[in-house]
């Protein structure tokens, strides 16, 4: 069994979930007792293929080339298929990007194979690797093997391993070059530049106290109910992402994998589920409190404190209650 | 223009999901089922590309006989014609056995465009458009809140990337497109569309006889409840003592107040 990571970067700059990647890759290596290769594409990116070298792994692939100085699904899929070919991996690592998950499962088709996405665990019994992923919006988690031959593709939720306490250690792996070819017809698709649509005004991140609603809250007008209590607290108001596409709240309200990420001293969520996309930007909050009806919903898998009822209710009666505490 | 939507039966979104032989298998006694949420935005983008653009909507599904009710729905709204792809499986068919069987289906049609939800909400693989767009040998674009422009054979549309970031691409068609949810209103069925509905064609194949193999490349060795990763403290009794309970906690033990 050998085990590759596919780590990602954005014109030079590197994707954090590429290290969470990274070190899900040293985990499931360990449990093999084989060795971690890791692969970066892309143009001029020797700097990146250095740090990357300093980051305990046993071999780093570089695969440079000019049409892979942007992504582009084409592109990424015929180079790693190249990369595939001459080092032969066994298992496959992947951060569950948005570029992941536009090539990834269009790679491992493309060699007749499964993909198996948003991978939270990893674990080995007798030579047999379990995966761990969940399904229903976070409500289930599945064990899961693959029936099909190698290699096995799998993408690694972000922060599911965490990657940001990884140091660069004084040791350089060895640096392969890897020649792909790539013709300009092969990439069908033409990408313009990134924006914005909107220039964000808010900045959740800095914030101490985030209020935040969800489809809980099920019409626009109940919106001051949330906003009475994120301002009894000194908080901001966020939201999930139904509430920013119903137009009830701002996008650059929106917390999650489409929106920002946060980490406040206090998340209180409101109505909200607790979906995975939304769970990647708010649970490195300090203390997470979550009021819903439903007492399966999966916020509860990570929340500090809890209200089964209706919040129709309990945030007024808690708005009064804090103002109360605060007036004493 | 010759349109595909790719739809998908769940179960409803609020549905208690229980599970049977010890996690083997999920519990389908209880449950209810509608059409994949992430699959209405693509519905309502299909039929309004037919409005704008002209053409015909064709709905294909792979599922259970139950998964018909879908296809009806969508016929309802608009759609012309509906393809069920039979299977009994619900919970054990990853997406490269159900792009498989699209793609078998597909391959024998001549699509302009063919959408897909974002993702399925049961099994949130968020795979089966990139895959079938691979088969069937067409560019691709995932993710897609808009389709900016249609013009002489080639498509223009913004995809969402991460962090709020959003990037227009163009490609020819046929091409392939996953829609992201919240970006249209889908619209609802009126009587007229239902009554219709039930004198347009559907066609029934059996994902078997696709020779679709094998319908399993990965299998769910068992189902749980997540573990908790974190002890929750629960409130409870009225409204209002829950509440007074957590701003206690909120004062003395978090000490944000």
């Amino acid at each position: 069994m050998s085990v590759l990571v596919v780590a990602e970067h954005h014109g030079g700059k590197w994707h954090k979930m590429s290290w969470d990647t990274l070190v899900a890759g040293q985990t499931v290596a360990a449990l093999l007792k084989t060795e971690l290769s890791a692969l970066i594409l892309g143009a001029q990116i020797e700097p990146l293929a250095a740090e990357l070298a300093t980051h305990r792994v046993d071999r780093v692939f570089v695969a440079e080339h000019e049409l892979l100085s942007e992504y582009s699904s084409d592109g990424y899929t015929i180079a790693i298929q190249q990369v595939i070919g001459r080092v032969s991996p066994d298992l496959i690592l992947f951060p569950h990007s948005y570029f992941v998950r536009d090539y990834g499962p269009k790679l491992a088709a493309r060699l007749n194979r499964s993909f198996l996405n948003d991978v939270i665990d990893i674990n080995v019994k007798e030579n047999c690797i379990r995966f761990t992923r969940q399904l229903f919006q976070g409500k289930i988690n599945a064990d899961v093997t693959f029936s099909d031959d190698l290699p096995h593709f799998i993408s690694i939720q972000s922060g599911a391993y965490r990657g940001d306490t990884l140091e660069p250690t004084g040791n350089f792996a060895p640096v392969e070059k890897i020649d792909v070819t790539i013709d300009p017809t092969d990439i069908r698709t033409r990408y313009g530049e990134w924006f914005r649509e909107s220039k964000s005004k808010v900045d959740l991140s800095s914030a101490e106290i985030i209020v935040s609603v969800g489809r809980g809250i099920k019409d626009p007008k109940h919106i001051p109910i949330a906003k009475g209590l994120a301002e009894a607290l000194g908080g901001e108001l966020a939201a999930s992402r139904p509430v920013c596409d119903n137009g009830w709240l701002p996008l650059e309200r929106q917390v999650g994998s489409s929106g920002q990420t946060v980490s406040p001293k206090l998340y209180l969520a409101i109505g909200i589920s607790g979906a995975i996309q939304h769970v990647v930007g708010m649970k490195g909050a300090e203390k997470i409190a979550a009021i819903n009806q439903d007492a399966g919903a999966p916020i509860f898998e990570i929340a500090d404190y809890g209200i089964i009822g209706d919040l129709f209710e309990v945030v007024p009666a808690l708005t009064e209650a804090i103002l109360a505490i605060k007036e004493d | 223009m010759n349109i595909f939507v790719c739809l998908k039966q769940t179960p409803a979104r609020d549905s208690v999901i229980r599970f049977a032989d010890h996690g083997k298998r999920i519990d389908e006694s209880g449950l209810t089922y509608e059409l994949n949420e992430p699959d209405a935005f693509a519905l309502e983008e299909g039929i309004r590309l037919k409005e704008e653009n002209g053409g015909k909507v064709v709905v294909v599904s792979v599922g259970p006989e139950r998964a018909i009710a879908v296809i009806r729905e969508a016929l309802a709204k608009g759609a012309d014609r509906g393809i069920l792809i039979e299977n009994d499986e619900s919970f054990q068919v990853d997406a490269f056995a159900i792009a498989k069987a699209l793609a078998a289906v597909l391959s024998e049609e001549s699509p302009d465009i063919v959408l897909t939800g974002l993702q399925a909400d049961d099994l949130g693989f968020g795979q089966t458009g990139v895959i079938l767009a691979e088969l069937l040998n067409l560019p691709h674009a995932s993710i897609v809140v808009k389709i900016v422009e249609i013009s002489d054979g080639s498509i223009r549309v913004r995809k969402e990337l991460e962090s709020g970031w959003f990037q227009n691409i163009d490609m020819p068609l046929p091409a392939l497109l996953t829609i992201q949810s919240g970006t249209n209103k889908p619209r609802y069925a009126t009587l007229m569309g239902i009554k219709k509905a039930k004198t347009k064609p559907v066609e029934y194949y059996s994902i078997r006889d696709l020779g679709v193999e094998p319908l399993r490349s990965q299998t769910i060795e068992n189902f749980y409840a997540p573990p908790k990763t974190k002890e929750t403290q629960f409130f409870e009794g009225s409204s209002r003592e829950a509440a007074d309970k957590l701003a206690e906690k909120l004062k003395f033990e978090a000490r944000i107040l």
